[in-house]
């Protein structure tokens, strides 16, 4: 099966799951004043829904299996994605989500240098004189702009400050 | 109406609102290039400064320059790193970013400026002559027809996706709408498919969405294929400056075309500049002959100047009924009426009459901020493009960081962040497929109007038949039709001709 029929057949699923939704546990929900209503809250998703599973239908038997499409130059051919830094992609997008996680409790000003410094050495980045300057830099300089000049709150210090 | 215009000539050309156009001009410029920050936020951030100053006509002219800068940082970040901050600059990036990726970052910014800046100044002539009667032809459309017209707009995207791609890129459509119904739900109140998640109840945000559509996607190829940083070399050429002379012949009447349909949508209330930029490009595609409609998103100097002209030309267009009407036609001209009202300003049908130096000042303004802006960008560009010169293991960090940075100043929320990665990696799974992305963001953009305008005309006629009982909305939806099948159309002619039986005489 190739990947974009497994996108489409996803597809298909999510939206007969949005249709039940929609059709069934919604409309079950609805109050009695409103069933006398023209436009409901599930009426736009009820539409969506249908033309949704009859373009899903449409994609999963159009695709044919071409034996090896060609690759767009630019493009990645991701049935072989080991000949590319796929590891420094996932380490990457685990420094996101610690981030994420950690922007709230150590602050900004921590979080950032540490990502973009860690974000540096995972892409194989050894200068460190130059590397953390200017990620503390950085930090502070956006968390000034943010802040101070916009006046959008952004916590700087750890939890403990 | 002569006298009117002197006075908003004296007014505006005085040294304190001049400084003010400039000052406005560079800060919208320097903050919309962080994505997150659209012209939207800026204006509101900006607005008790305006207040300060007190003097209406000052404070609307420092706007104004705020907001025209703005939207052209935005288009900076959408040319530079694909990260379109704002939603009236994401049709920039579908042909700006290739230009940059083959190397030409500094063409595609002076593409950019240039275009911005006839848009600007074609809108404020058209807007100075035609403003009055504008107004009570945009009053004709009802919710049916904007209903009708954003049905065309989405058709028109998917059936541009070149042939074999209309289903697909139908189904990113459909895609994007759905996420749109997310959260609490129009008119209604009441959550929706938020399977009990409390952070879903607003919904998914805008920006979070481009960022995780085109600027996250495009970080993680940079990562995995360390050839394509290489590509071009980017910046450095900063000879390739300017635009040649045949160039120049083929945007020359994309823009003079964009600067007046782009008026005219940002004219009808409702529209703006993000409807404007992509009807704009998806136009300028299909009356493109062969091999430039090919070049259509690997790089096309028409494909930037399309939605740049008609982005800008929207903007202004979108003052008409705010500024004779008092009806604000988009979210930003909406916080602009908010601060006129804070400045003991009316805007409507009197406000010609009643404050014409302030309503001509704005005018004249306009022209002066275009001006500033092409003088202040044109210099700036070689430096703008050398940001790609950074080397990669730089350049990546500080791309992803301004990608979260985006979606977690609006909402001040982590979660979002997640939200962010998880939806990035879908979606670069689905570029690995070659689902076309831009029709997905396309679709959400305008969900959430389309769904408010269907169902104030569901309202209205008590049902569906508003579909076929008003000219307007029908001839509408006839086009979006034929637009989505004439592709397929148009294959099987191509077809039938290759075997010699189209030929018939």
């Amino acid at each position: 099966m190739t990947l974009d029929r497994a996108i489409s057949g996803l597809f298909l699923l999510l939206c007969l799951i949005y249709g039940y939704t929609a059709f069934v546990t919604m409309e079950a929900n609805l109050l009695p004043f409103e069933l006398n209503m023209t436009f409901l809250p599930n009426t736009m998703p009820k539409w969506l829904s249908v033309l949704g599973v009859i373009i899903g239908l449409v994609v999963v038997v159009q695709t044919s299996p071409k034996a090896q499409a060609e690759i767009d130059e630019g493009e990645i051919d991701y049935r072989n994605l080991r000949q590319y830094k796929l590891a420094q992609a996932i380490f990457l997008l685990g420094l996101m989500i610690a981030y994420a996680l950690l922007l709230r409790p150590i602050g900004f000003i921590a979080a950032t240098t540490l990502f973009l410094a860690g974000g540096g050495m995972i892409l194989g980045e050894r200068n460190y004189k130059l590397l953390l300057p200017i990620a503390i830099f950085t930090a502070f300089l956006i968390w000034y702009l943010v802040q101070e000049l916009l006046g959008i709150f952004l916590r700087p210090w750890p939890w403990f400050i | 109406m002569l006298e009117g215009i002197l006075q908003g000539l004296e007014a505006a050309i005085s040294l304190q609102n001049f400084i003010m156009v400039v000052a406005g001009c560079l800060l919208g410029t320097f903050i919309g290039m962080l994505p997150g920050l659209g012209p939207m936020s800026i204006i509101a951030i900006m607005i008790p400064v305006a207040i300060k100053i007190g003097d209406p006509s000052a404070a609307l002219i420092l706007l104004a320059g705020v907001y025209y800068g703005a939207i052209f940082g935005g288009s900076t970040s959408s040319i530079l790193i694909n990260a379109p901050g704002i939603a009236g600059t994401v049709a920039t990036a579908f042909d700006g970013y290739p230009m940059a990726r083959k190397g030409l970052a500094g063409k595609a910014l002076t593409i950019a400026a240039i275009a911005s800046f006839t848009g600007g100044t074609v809108g404020a002539i058209l807007l100075m002559g035609f403003a009055p009667a504008l107004a009570t032809v945009a009053l004709l459309f009802h919710s049916a027809e904007y209903f009708a017209l954003m049905i065309v707009g989405l058709s028109a995207i998917a059936a541009f996706a070149g042939t074999g791609n209309v289903a697909k890129a139908l189904m990113m459509t459909v895609l994007g709408l759905v996420l749109a119904t997310l959260g609490e739900s129009a008119q209604f109140n009441a959550p929706r498919f938020t399977m009990g998640i409390q952070d879903l109840q607003s919904g998914i945000s805008f920006i979070t969405l481009a960022m995780a559509l085109f600027a996250l996607p495009e970080a993680l190829y940079l990562v995995l294929d360390p050839k394509r940083s290489n590509t071009g070399g980017a910046g450095g050429e900063i000879k390739d400056l300017r635009i040649t002379k045949t160039e120049a012949k083929l945007i020359a009447p994309v823009i003079g075309r964009q600067s007046i349909q782009g008026f005219l949508i940002g004219v009808m209330p409702g529209a703006g500049a993000t409807i404007a930029s992509f009807l704009g490009y998806a136009v300028e595609r299909n009356i493109a002959k062969g091999d430039e409609q090919a070049e259509f998103g690997k790089g096309s100097v028409k494909g930037l100047a399309a939605p740049e002209t008609a982005n800008n030309a929207a903007c202004t267009g979108s003052f008409v009924p705010l500024l004779t009407l008092g009806i604000p036609g988009s979210g930003t001209t909406a916080i602009l009426l908010g601060a006129l009202i804070a400045l003991n300003v009316t805007p409507g049908p009197r406000m010609m009459v009643d404050n014409p130096t302030i309503f001509w000042a704005v005018i004249i303004s306009m022209y002066v901020g275009n001006v500033v802006l092409l003088i202040l960008n044109l210099p700036l560009i070689p430096y703008i493009a050398k940001l790609l010169l950074v080397p990669r293991n730089y350049l990546i960090p500080f791309i992803l960081f301004f990608t979260m940075m985006g979606s977690y100043i609006g909402q001040n929320n982590a979660t979002e962040l997640l939200m962010l990665t998880s939806m990035g990696v879908a979606a670069t799974i689905m570029r690995f497929a070659g689902f076309p992305l831009a029709p997905m963001l396309i679709g959400f953009i305008l969900g959430q109007m389309l769904e408010d305008n269907f169902a104030r005309a569901m309202n209205l006629t008590d049902g569906v038949s508003f579909m076929w009982e008003r000219p307007m909305t029908t001839a509408l939806l006839v086009l979006a039709i034929v637009l989505i099948f004439l592709p397929s159309i148009r294959e099987q002619l191509a077809k039938l001709r290759r075997k010699g039986v189209a030929d018939g005489d």
